[in-house]
């Protein structure tokens, strides 16, 4: 209300100098970052767009001709005996599989994360460190060993089914290894500290007597979670989910370990293509595909949480 | 808690029946355990009356706060037991107690309209959306908000959000409103004007107002009763006037407006009354005060305003030399030097001829009457 009342003066021109002074020191000073991100972003980005639209070469690599062959081949495929043109099934299982198990796992990350988050948030705020650094502990070990240790978990002769068969719950291994709860597994456990501290930052900054004055006016448990804490905390929720979907969406390494070769995501038909496909256009027509997708997520999903945040 | 209509069958003021609305029976809060456990409450009793204006007065600590909080529901009774209308309430959660509060901060969501705010209580009870819109247009008339219904609450002043705060509170027609510190963040202007506001709102709408400060002013001039608290513990209770006059301790003496304490003795105990021996030979006899526990050595509470000078001291009157004037517009204050080494301070409202042409280094008499005098519980 203050700032209202401040923005509310016209400010002098001295004054508008002087704010023009700041914001061109400020844009000095993040130019370092800045050209680092055009040249290590964009770059890369920039040849992969071109390379789409060349041919493959023989082994690697591409060969200096356009084409449009790989976009054409994102989508369909040509019968290599009698050229005829058929939806690539492959690609769009792949892609489809994609997109579900990066929802599922931004779903359970948010559903296990939201609880986790709060409990942080609710701490006595000398032990929140600590919590917060329980959360990040998981980063300290490389990804790949992470992912086997999963494996070891859900194997049939792993904890997991040793331990339920000696409690006689299950008579037989489940078999969860190469499945897609398999990879949703390893995707939830991956991403789900990139769920919880957004969250948390947000929770953090969430004044709690709101959530009093929420019980105070008759809202129950649930109202009160609906109607005063998750609009509150939208921010932290939006960017929660955009933090789990965006990397689950191009995952690599735990589709690849826990989903065995048949449970592929967009990430490892990727990798396919610039390795054993020896299709780098294609592979890079698929990367391109992935990230309008991305884009075109994202922008929406932003736009809507802010339009109903308008609303409400 | 049905509708604004209610308003002329609550019974006029004044008219003593006395329901109880709060009453809070030996309540015990004690904060953490073991070494570091705080007893924030200790076996407080205390019964506040249908559609007054009741008060909870003392400093930060004292546990006027943590009474509040066990009365709406934020936190619960270590011991005794929190009785709304004769029903125990103490085991209910705050959704389910018909009981708003005012927060200090107003805790307004920020995510929603003033009208938003407003209407959240009833529409959380499922009331029928016409119902609601009904009772926010008249909330938003009775604290004079109308125009700024559709403003979100962060673009409204410190005030209009106080405003907001109490229409939000009083929309759901609690039977008791809880008010906790609301004037603190305001400044002194507007704190005076929410003041005479609060006092009219309490009026209108017939509710019991439980109402928390640390300003005794402020608690002098809007209660009908207060009590005050200190260190847990309620000291006394009573309407503005019974607290100012006749304060039953040190602690409410020296805590409501300026008192000078003068060191006494016991000559005679009798059913209702003392008769004490002031150090000027003087002997006077006062009413005994509740929980006096007799002795020969009392302490005596004359409030400045009460005592008067004189320039010859009289026969058994106390005197001393001035030793400091100060003026401060309504009044002057008079400070004398007692041959004991205590100071007495008389306070002179300054009319327009000027006060008796005082000097410091007078030697002068004190006059007060025997109704000035309060014996002091400890």
């Amino acid at each position: 209300m203050r700032n209202g009342v401040l923005g509310n003066r016209q400010p002098s021109g001295l004054e508008i100098e002087a704010r023009r002074q700041t914001v061109r020191n400020y844009l000095l000073l993040c130019t370092p970052a800045l050209l680092l991100l055009l040249l290590a972003a964009s770059g890369p980005l920039l040849i992969v767009v071109v390379y789409s639209f060349l041919e493959p070469g023989e082994y690697s690599g591409v060969v200096w001709r356009f084409s449009g062959e790989a976009w054409f081949n994102v989508l369909f495929s040509r019968d290599i005996f009698d050229d005829t043109v058929s939806l690539a099934d492959a690609h769009l299982t792949i892609l489809w599989r994609s997109v579900r198990l990066s929802l599922l796992t931004t779903l359970l990350a948010f559903l296990l994360g939201f609880p986790t988050a709060y409990f942080i948030a609710t701490r006595p705020a000398s032990q929140r460190p600590m919590w917060l650094f329980l959360i990040t502990i998981p980063f300290w070990t490389n990804l790949l060993i992470r992912t086997f240790a999963i494996m070891e978990v859900i194997r049939n002769e792993g904890i997991l089914n040793t331990l339920l068969q000696a409690l006689g719950l299950i008579d037989s291994p489940i078999q969860i290894l190469y499945t897609d709860t398999a990879v949703t597994i390893g995707m939830v456990y991956v991403y789900l500290p990139l769920m919880v501290l957004p969250l948390y930052a947000a929770m953090e900054r969430l004044d709690f007597r709101l959530v009093e004055a929420g019980y105070d006016l008759y809202a129950s448990r649930w109202q009160v979670l609906r109607k005063v804490i998750i609009p509150l905390v939208k921010p932290g929720i939006v960017a929660g989910t955009i933090l789990v979907f965006v990397p689950s969406l191009g995952a690599y390494v735990t589709p690849r370990v826990l989903g065995g070769g048949k449970n592929m995501m967009l990430g490892n038909l990727i990798e396919l293509q610039f390795g054993q496909g020896r299709n780098w256009p294609l592979g890079a027509a698929l990367s391109m595909t992935l990230l309008v997708i991305v884009a075109i997520a994202l922008a929406y999903y932003v736009r809507s949480a802010s339009k109903s945040d308008a609303n409400d | 808690m049905e509708g604004l209509s209610h308003k002329a069958e609550s019974p006029p003021r004044g008219q003593e029946a006395a329901v109880t609305a709060v009453e809070a029976r030996g309540v015990t809060k004690v904060f953490g355990g073991g070494n570091d456990a705080v007893i924030a409450l200790d076996a407080v009793s205390i019964a506040i009356r249908e559609n007054e204006f009741f008060t909870l007065l003392g400093p930060s600590g004292c546990g006027k706060t943590t009474l509040l909080r066990l009365i709406a529901g934020f936190d619960h009774p270590t011991g005794g037991n929190i009785v709304l209308y004769g029903e125990d309430i103490s085991p209910l959660p705050p959704y389910k107690r018909p009981v708003n509060t005012v927060f200090q901060n107003y805790a307004l969501f920020p995510h929603m309209t003033v009208a938003e705010n407003i209407g959240f209580g009833l529409s959380m009870l499922g009331r029928p959306k016409a119902e609601i819109d009904d009772t926010v247009d008249a909330m938003l008339r009775l604290v004079r908000m109308e125009e700024l219904k559709n403003r979100r609450t962060s673009q409204i002043s410190g005030g209009q959000q106080q405003r907001v705060a109490l229409a939000r509170a009083l929309a759901p027609r609690p039977k008791v409103l809880l008010l906790d510190e609301p004037l603190s963040a305001l400044d002194f202007k507007l704190r005076k004007e929410m003041q005479i506001e609060l006092k009219r709102l309490q009026h209108e709408t017939g509710i019991t107002f439980i109402f928390v400060t640390h300003d005794q002013e402020e608690a002098l001039t809007m209660s009908d009763r207060l009590a005050v608290m200190s260190q847990g513990r309620i000291l006394q209770v009573g309407s503005p006037r019974e607290i100012y006059d006749h304060p039953a301790d040190h602690f409410v003496a020296d805590f409501i407006g300026e008192t000078n304490f003068i060191d006494a003795e016991i000559q005679q105990v009798e059913a209702d009354a003392v008769t004490i021996r002031l150090p000027s030979e003087k002997t006077v006899r006062t009413p005994l005060p509740e929980d006096f526990q007799p002795r020969k050595q009392v302490s005596l509470a004359v409030r400045p305003e009460h005592a008067d000078l004189t320039r010859q001291p009289a026969e058994g009157q106390l005197s001393g030399t001035l030793e400091n004037v100060v003026y401060f517009g309504t009044g002057t204050n008079y400070f004398v030097r007692l041959p004991d080494g205590s100071e007495f301070v008389v306070r002179v409202a300054n009319r327009g001829e000027g006060n008796g042409d005082y000097r410091v280094g007078d030697e002068l008499g004190i006059a007060f009457s025997a109704n000035a005098i309060q014996l002091l519980r400890d």
